[in-house]
């Protein structure tokens, strides 16, 4: 689960970590009036969507008056931001974030993940701040420095120390970062994060009056353990998800949409990416990932079949079972009762194996439906190719 | 022989009263597995299918001599319960559960440092060794005896390659599901390591799947350490970057990550490489006639 840049702030200035002085606004008069509130004479309008790229897709304005301030939020809120991260329907922008502007001395790159080398949450820095730790790691690699965290002892202070003085941060800055980084593990620790990134953390300031201040951050939380984390969960902001992709977790699906036209309907993920893996070298395109997971009951099936359907891309459905808790019986009796009470008209391509598989494909061939059958992965990603290539 | 369980391992089931826990430990003993009892604080003193409840998987090892323990607690207390079974000198845990907090798993591998035990998942079906001991939730009638080990981080994947081999007449020795979860107990090298300390496996199969460095420094080793020749195929060719594909480690984060990469790499280093899902048990087969190895 992810959050927005102001909620990420708000988080990390619980923890004790310096960001600027904001606040949200829904639209423009709010906007303005956060403006009003944090004083000075230039802000930064910054516009609130899950994707990265902002700044170069517009979304991101440095003004220097209330009314422009107002100006600029009138000009985010509503509109559909298109970054490199969003795809080319763009994402609503539906709130921005107004903060004080920043004499920025310098950035750099601050980031927390659980490195899956190590199994251990791991800090990467870099002195390339703003820039994309996967294209400095690209060019500059020797920039980049790691520092594993044991989760017996935590993250200690001469860990910071070294990293610190790795990419630059020194004199009165040091102790800051230290400060800083053990902030953001705890954050980190504390609320279940998969990942939290700080880009740029800046220098900022005068001269003789230099600080530390988190510009952008951003957090991405495990789902896995959002019972035990109320606090991240209310921070949910459904708009920026898909729609179809919350309907079926709510059914206890997992729907991924892709641009192709053969829907998939399959259970485990490693046979639903292997699925979509066969379509695609026979030369077709699937529209989904569709994992039903175990224990596929009849009315999963069919609400599968329905999901998959409200994609009108999709001219056909390849089903793949190979029930080992499932049951083949369990899906053919799922699939019937989608054929009737969704009354489908694309071909559905079934290939069944694993527990009941005689039974299940009984069922079908005794329904009097007209489901295509397939003996095994090849040969139903074969014909189900053959079909939309008609 | 086989790796990690055999028909001397004695298994418990914890969470045992539970449904999922039921079936399957029914379904273990019908194929012959020595299912000695079970844990379910609370129930202790009790019998379930015969066999003994107890509070704690210490009183369970020391009352029976079990050394297997198959975890069906569910993801909020699991990783307390694989420390339990460590605690208690168990010697492989097979945990199940799909959706432990991540942040469990870096403790629970942090804990485990200098302890002897084997952590079989989680988000995965488990492990068996046909014929003779099964610990997870596959259809066991599709596994047959015979002399190919195979390992993999999807469950239902193995299922197909698994039935593509014994298509052909191939069976194996044991079948490791290392699971789906990107912070797993075992990872793909120390199932090669087992295997090629297996007299029986002649041939090991390696099915994984975009995210992580696993798949590529599973065959870095092999090239050096294996003796015996390896296929490997990795899911997820079609899968776009940025987005999680059903398991919690299938993301691609980076270049490297892609299935191609990853099978690029494999192939590179000297493995046999199957490109498509559905030419898994020919490639098997391929690779054992080229290396003169029988068919059993």
């Amino acid at each position: 689960m992810n959050i927005h840049e102001y909620q990420a702030k708000e988080l990390l200035q619980s923890f004790g970590v310096p960001v600027p002085v904001g606040g949200v606004a829904f639209n423009p008069t709010q906007a303005r009036q956060a403006a009003e509130e944090i004083g000075g004479n230039r802000w930064v309008v910054k516009a609130q969507v899950h994707a990265g790229g902002r700044g170069k897709a517009g979304g991101v304005k440095v003004v220097d008056s209330l009314d422009e301030v107002k100006k600029a939020a009138d000009a985010m809120i509503g509109t559909r931001l298109v970054t490199h991260q969003t795809g080319p329907e763009g994402s609503l922008v539906q709130r921005v974030w107004v903060e004080q502007a920043s004499q920025i001395r310098k950035e750099f790159y601050l980031g927390f993940v659980i490195d899956r080398g190590t199994q251990r949450i791991t800090v990467i820095a870099s002195s390339e701040g703003g820039m994309d730790i996967e294209e400095v790691a690209k060019v500059s690699p020797e920039k980049i420095i790691k520092e594993v965290i044991d989760p017996a002892i935590g993250l200690r202070d001469f860990q910071c120390r070294k990293v610190a003085t790795a990419i630059g941060l020194k004199g009165k800055l040091m102790p800051m970062a230290v400060k800083i980084m053990k902030a953001i593990y705890r954050c980190m620790r504390d609320k279940d994060a998969l990942q939290a990134e700080i880009n740029p953390l800046a220098v900022v300031g005068s001269e003789d009056d230099q600080k530390l201040l988190v510009l952008d951050a951003k957090f991405n939380f495990d789902d896995n353990a959002l019972y035990r984390q109320r606090a991240v969960t209310e921070m949910r902001d459904l708009a920026e998800e898909d729609p179809k992709e919350v309907e079926a977790t709510g059914h206890g699906l997992n729907y991924i949409a892709l641009d192709g036209n053969i829907g998939c309907i399959v259970n485990g993920a490693g046979l639903a990416m292997a699925s979509l893996d066969a379509i695609t070298l026979h030369g077709g395109a699937p529209a989904n990932f569709l994992d039903v997971g175990g224990g596929a009951s009849p009315e999963k099936v069919t609400n599968a079949c329905r999901i998959v359907l409200e994609d009108p891309n999709v001219k056909c459905i390849l089903v793949n079972i190979f029930a080992g808790i499932n049951r083949c019986d369990w899906i053919a009796k799922g699939l019937i009762q989608a054929c009737n009470s969704l009354q489908i008209k694309v071909p559905l391509i079934v290939r069944l194996a694993g527990t009941n598989v005689d039974e299940g494909r009984k069922i079908l061939a005794e329904s009097g439906l007209s489901f295509i059958t397939a003996e095994n992965l090849d040969a139903a990603a074969e014909k189900a190719v053959a079909i939309v290539k008609g | 022989m086989s790796v990690f369980v055999n028909k001397h391992s004695k298994v418990i089931f914890q969470g045992f009263t539970g449904e999922h826990a039921t079936f399957h430990a029914q379904d273990a003993i019908s194929m012959g597995t020595q299912v000695v009892g079970g844990v379910t604080p609370g129930k202790g003193g009790t019998t379930h299918l015969g066999l003994p409840v107890f509070d704690t998987v210490a009183e369970a090892v020391a009352a029976t001599g079990a050394d297997v323990s198959a975890v069906f607690v569910p993801p909020p207390f699991n990783a307390d319960a694989l420390m339990e079974a460590i605690d208690a000198g168990i010697k492989v845990a097979v945990t199940i559960a799909d959706g432990i907090p991540i942040h469990d798993m870096v403790r629970l591998q942090r804990y485990r440092v200098g302890k002897d035990a084997i952590i079989i998942g989680p988000n995965t079906p488990g492990i068996i060794t046909p014929g003779e001991c099964k610990v997870g939730i596959m259809p066991s009638h599709i596994y047959k005896k015979g002399n190919i080990g195979i390992v993999s981080r999807s469950g239902t994947l193995n299922y197909e390659a698994t039935e593509q081999m014994a298509d052909l007449g191939l069976g194996i020795t044991t079948s490791v599901g290392i699971g789906g979860d990107p912070v797993n107990g075992t990872d793909f090298v120390t199932v090669l390591r087992a295997f090629e300390d297996d007299p029986e496996t002649e041939v090991v199969v390696m099915i994984g799947e975009i995210g992580g460095p696993q798949e590529v420094a599973a065959a870095r080793w092999a090239k050096e350490n294996l003796s015996k020749p390896l296929i490997g195929f990795v899911a997820g060719i079609a899968a776009p970057p940025g987005r999680r594909m059903g398991h919690a480690g299938a993301i691609i984060s980076s270049e490297a990550d892609t299935a191609s990469a990853k099978m690029d790499a494999m192939e590179k280093l000297g493995h046999y490489v199957a490109r498509n899902p559905a030419h898994i048990g020919q490639t098997v087969l391929r690779a054992m006639r080229e290396r003169g190895i029988a068919v059993r």
